[in-house]
């Protein structure tokens, strides 16, 4: 089978086997390849063969791509997204004929529509089903306990996205279930009433309601949560994912010897 | 969790992972399978299901069902559960408030170092009430209908308000007779015994709670609404 891993990220040799990332060959030799030139500038190689070849522990299983996939939900809202707010017009007289525009008329309109409204559900319970997961591998603890934290404002972040995103189409359920919603935030304590009005940009539900929650979910919600992912996966890489709980290292001398895989 | 058992799991853990396996190919091959779920079934969804419009927004209209997306079903039947208006902001803010900050802290309050499910009794419990609270009120949310009929004799001059009533979604929070949902909102069966009408009129220009203001009506529809409502005794 050929190797489809470009030259530069294959997984470094023993030193001494000559192969490796940066060797003195390497350095001396036009770089043919587009790949190698990149990684001639960046010295970006180190790093992407770290994380390509870094070991994922004893007993992973499938549950452990529960997080992969509430990132590719996320990255389905984010394109869909970006295609959705070529066509919306935020303003109260025209947003609901823009949304019926985007149905009927543009290419491709209600799937992409359709992608986007449907990719929140599945967020939403590949989100959940991530954290149970988390919670019942006692993934939390040390000395992931900040990756969780991090989680749990991402939960918090996802949910603000449905809420704000619900009242977008401005059909009669949105605006109708908005007011509620925006009520319900208003009989909380102390900050509360506060809340409520920065989220309806006033007393009442206005013109310049709409106007913020579009702000809110394209660019201050979806910029939190991209950094906040960032954070997180960081935090993955450099503590490694944990093993099952049930799988214990047996300290026989010899398995310890296993390295090569 | 002392010095000790956090040394002891870094060393157990160290010895795992050099029993594993690289990210690549292993992990990317399941990633990758996942993917190709995930989207499969977002486009699956999107082509079979389609995302409807609804009438557009008005708020002098009378039609409409205050219904959230579904993921927040569990929040709007706390309200109903707990009804008397001292117990809303509880429902409201305060219990989803005290849930999330458990939450956030759970690895702070819970010290056990043991990791497996079936030797953490506690936390393991918990998190299945919790999974089942949350899926129970969600069920009640998705079967709890939005009704738009009220089924009430009422003397002819009142039918009009009647009408308004029934379709101006006061069902989705009161109840009317043996119409409408028990809750939020209290019984309206006997208000006109309860409320005169200008307290009735003040409560629909600027309700209580998370109740939405029905000022924008129709200047008649409104005092059929609030005839019909003072009729009630
Ligand atoms: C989103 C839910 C909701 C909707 C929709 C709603 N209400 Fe209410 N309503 C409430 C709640 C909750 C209260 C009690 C608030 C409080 O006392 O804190 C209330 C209180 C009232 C009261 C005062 C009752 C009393 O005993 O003081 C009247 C009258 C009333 N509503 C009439 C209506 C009418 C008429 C409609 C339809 C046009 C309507 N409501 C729609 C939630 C709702
Ligand atoms: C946008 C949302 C999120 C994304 C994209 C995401 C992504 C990921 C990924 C890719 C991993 C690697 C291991 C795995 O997939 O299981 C991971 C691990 C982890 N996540 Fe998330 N996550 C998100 C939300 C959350 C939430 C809501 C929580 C919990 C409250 C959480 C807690 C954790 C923890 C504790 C780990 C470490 C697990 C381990 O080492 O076994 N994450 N996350």
């Amino acid at each position: 089978m050929p190797n489809l891993v470009p030259k530069a990220l294959r997984k470094p040799g023993k030193p001494g086997e000559g192969n490796g990332a940066l060797s003195p060959e390497k350095l001396k030799e036009a770089p043919v390849d587009l790949v190698g030139w990149v990684d001639e500038r960046t010295g970006a190689s180190p790093f992407l063969t770290g994380l390509l070849f870094r070991k994922v522990p004893k007993g992973t299983n499938w549950y452990y791509t529960l997080g992969s996939a509430t990132l590719f939900a996320f990255l389905v809202q984010a394109i869909t997204g970006v295609f959705l707010a070529m066509f919306y017009v935020p303003s109260p007289v025209e947003a609901y004929g823009s949304i019926t525009h985007i149905t009927n008329d543009v290419f491709l309109g209600e799937f992409v529509r359709g992608m986007h409204k449907w990719g929140a559900t599945t967020m939403i319970i590949l989100i959940f089903l991530h954290m149970a997961r988390t919670f019942f591998f006692g993934a939390y603890k040390y000395p992931r306990e900040l990756n969780w934290v991090i989680g749990v404002v991402l939960i918090i972040l996802t949910l603000v996205m449905g809420l704000t995103g619900y009242l977008l189409p401005f059909d009669q359920r949105s605006y109708w279930a908005t007011i509620v919603a925006m009520n319900i935030t208003a009989t909380g304590p102390i900050l509360g009433p506060y809340l409520a009005d920065f989220l309806r940009a006033g007393a009442e539900f206005e013109a310049t309601t709409l106007s913020r929650f579009y702000a809110l979910h394209m660019m201050l919600v979806p910029g939190l949560i991209i950094a906040l992912i960032g954070a997180h996966l960081y935090l993955v890489v450099k503590l490694g994912t944990t093993a099952p709980p049930w799988v214990r290292a047996e300290s026989k001398p010899k398995s310890l010897r296993e390295e090569k895989v | 969790m002392d010095s000790a058992a956090k040394e002891a799991y870094l060393r157990e853990y160290e010895v795992l992972k050099k029993k594993g396996k690289p990210f690549f190919p292993y992990a990317v091959f399941k990633d990758s399978v996942m993917f190709m779920i995930v989207v499969g079934v977002i486009a699956f969804m999107s082509l079979m299901l389609g995302a409807e419009q609804g009438p557009k927004a008005d708020p002098t209209t009378t039609t409409y069902v205050p219904r959230p997306e579904w993921y927040f079903f569990f929040l709007f039947e706390l309200l109903r559960v707990l009804k008397p208006p001292e117990l809303v902001p509880v429902a409201t803010i305060g219990l989803p408030t005290v849930a999330m900050v458990l939450l956030l802290l759970l690895p702070f309050y819970d010290r056990n170092p043991e990791r497996h499910p079936l030797r953490r009794p506690v936390a393991t419990t918990a998190g299945i009430m919790t999974i089942i609270a949350m899926a129970f009120l969600t069920y009640l949310g998705a079967s709890a209908g939005s009704p738009t009929e009220i089924e009430l004799d009422v003397a002819p001059q009142y039918e009009a308000g009647k009408q308004v009533a029934a379709q101006s979604g006061c069902l989705a929070c009161h109840q009317f007779g043996h119409n409408g949902n028990d809750g939020p909102g209290p019984e309206l069966t006997h208000i006109g015994s309860e409320l005169p009408a200008a307290a009735i009129e003040r409560t629909l220009r600027n309700p209580p709670g998370i109740m939405p203001s029905f000022e924008n009506l129709p200047p008649e529809k409104f005092n059929d609404l609030v005839e019909f409502l003072s009729s009630l005794r």
